[in-house]
């Protein structure tokens, strides 16, 4: 789609879904402009974010005054709009379906344990706020079968999670994977096969992974 | 080759998938399960879905799991019209852009007033506390405001004009908590007409018939035998309770 103009996406690079917006648009060179809002800073709650995303949530994308909030969503339409290599959302019906079914599967199971722990481990010390080590042992624990969820289910004897090419299943797994690094926690470090998953994605993905995961590797160095 | 559909109507993704299957005469084979005993975690399901959960397809030697997934797969598989999940790029996007929403907010919040109002007092006997539940009242309702002043704002339905994937799964979530006698659509007259229309568009009568698990729910539950569920009570409060 040449000649159309350059995206704009509102994001924080502290986010796991804004992250792997950021890569997607930067592997695929899709023209862009980062607008960046600082969840720290409450930027997302300003008067003005708000009017844009009442849900006071990132990311954002506007495209050409179509704003569109929701990663999934977002990661879908650009793989459509901006014809990307068909690998990334395949149009064959049992393959798509493989990774829609991972994107769904992805919000419960994934994203809401990787939230929680980043929230015990770095948000609430940062804010100076009390911790719930009971339940943080308890969803570390929820984690666990996930992981094994997504080796014994996803994975597979795969190279990656929806088959043998990489696709937006594992650029939003790898991200999520990635936050607790910030408390320098590896949640994949005793399971080989998903560590060379791991390493194949972020292989194939090289700069615009680092680029992304900046600020990630920033908390890690100043955490503990 | 035959389509192979396993649902527990109790459940919420499980309803709108038997839904959209049955509007669009789609031809399957019913494979009807109970979550209540269990059958999720047998060997035999394991075959089917490892996640374990409801609902999943066989189409042939194609297994699915995730509601949403199967819908946009039998969508495309079947093609369905398409107001379900229009070919226009930002149409869909907004389709997509609910169904992903929803996962984090009203699909917890509303069948977790179920749980709360009706299967964990009265089928597992165990009360919640008022702090929890005065919570879970609070979350469903900043939930149902953000659908009304986001997603429905002043249109008939989520995308516009017409019935869509995003309307019928958001039905089937924001049906479950009637199902403990609580009427979440009596003080939003805005959510009421759109489920009327919902309702209509679907047609009345598929509609009650997907529903009959959830109306007839707090009768159910009365007939619903203890020692059967059991064997996910620890589980059940601990996910709910800790």
């Amino acid at each position: 789609m040449a000649g159309r103009q350059a995206v704009k996406v509102y994001l924080d690079l502290v986010s796991q879904a804004c992250r792997a917006v950021l890569i997607f648009l930067k592997d695929n060179k899709i023209p862009h402009m980062v607008e960046n809002t600082a969840i720290r800073k409450a930027q997302q709650k300003t008067p003005e974010f708000t009017k844009l995303n009442p849900m006071q949530k990132l990311p954002v994308l506007e495209d050409n005054g179509f704003v569109l909030t929701e990663s999934d969503a977002i990661l879908k339409y650009l793989a459509t709009a901006y014809n990307v290599p068909d690998h990334w959302y395949p149009k064959l019906p049992q393959k798509r379906a493989r990774v829609d079914e991972y994107t769904a599967w992805n919000h419960a199971n994934m994203r809401t344990h990787i939230s929680f722990i980043f929230l015990q481990e770095v948000l609430l010390p940062f804010m100076g706020q009390p911790t719930n080590p009971e339940k943080l042992k308890k969803v570390l624990a929820d984690l666990d079968g996930t992981l094994d969820k997504l080796e014994n289910m996803f994975l597979k004897n795969q190279a990656f999670l929806c088959g043998d090419d990489i696709s937006l299943a594992d650029l939003l797994a790898v991200c999520e994977l990635m936050q607790p690094m910030c408390s320098q926690r590896d949640v994949l470090k005793d399971r080989p096969k998903l560590l060379s998953w791991r390493s194949q994605v972020q292989s194939a993905l090289s700069d615009s992974f680092d680029e992304a995961h900046s600020v990630v590797y920033q908390i890690r160095e100043v955490h503990g | 080759m035959s389509l192979e559909i396993y649902l527990d109507l109790f459940s919420q993704p499980c309803r709108s998938v038997y839904i959209f299957a049955k509007k669009n005469n789609i031809q399957f084979d019913y494979k009807k399960i109970s979550l209540f005993e269990g059958y999720q975690y047998s060997e035999e399901y394991g075959k089917i879905n490892l996640l374990r959960k409801a609902p999943a397809i066989k189409d042939g030697d194609f297994c699915l799991a995730e509601s949403v997934a199967i819908m946009l797969y039998l969508a495309e598989k079947f093609h369905t019209p398409d107001h379900w999940y229009p070919a226009d790029l930002q149409k869909r996007a907004r389709v997509n852009e609910y169904l992903s929403w929803q996962h984090s907010a009203i699909r917890i919040h509303a069948s977790k007033m179920l749980w709360f109002k009706l299967l964990i007092p009265k089928a597992l006997g165990v009360e919640i506390p008022k702090e929890k539940m005065d919570n879970a009242i609070e979350d469903l309702n900043a939930s149902l405001n953000i659908f009304e002043e986001k997603f429905l704002q002043d249109r008939p339905f989520i995308v516009g004009d017409q019935i869509s994937l995003a309307d019928l799964v958001a039905i089937v979530e924001i049906m479950q908590p009637v199902g403990a006698g609580m009427d979440v659509f009596e003080n939003s007259p805005k959510l009421k007409a759109w489920k009327d229309r919902v309702r209509a568009e679907i047609g009345a009568e598929l509609f009650d018939e997907a529903h009959q698990a959830i109306i007839y729910a707090q009768e159910a539950v009365k007939t619903m035998d203890p020692k059967k569920m059991e064997h996910f009570k620890p589980k059940i409060l601990k996910y709910f309770l800790s």
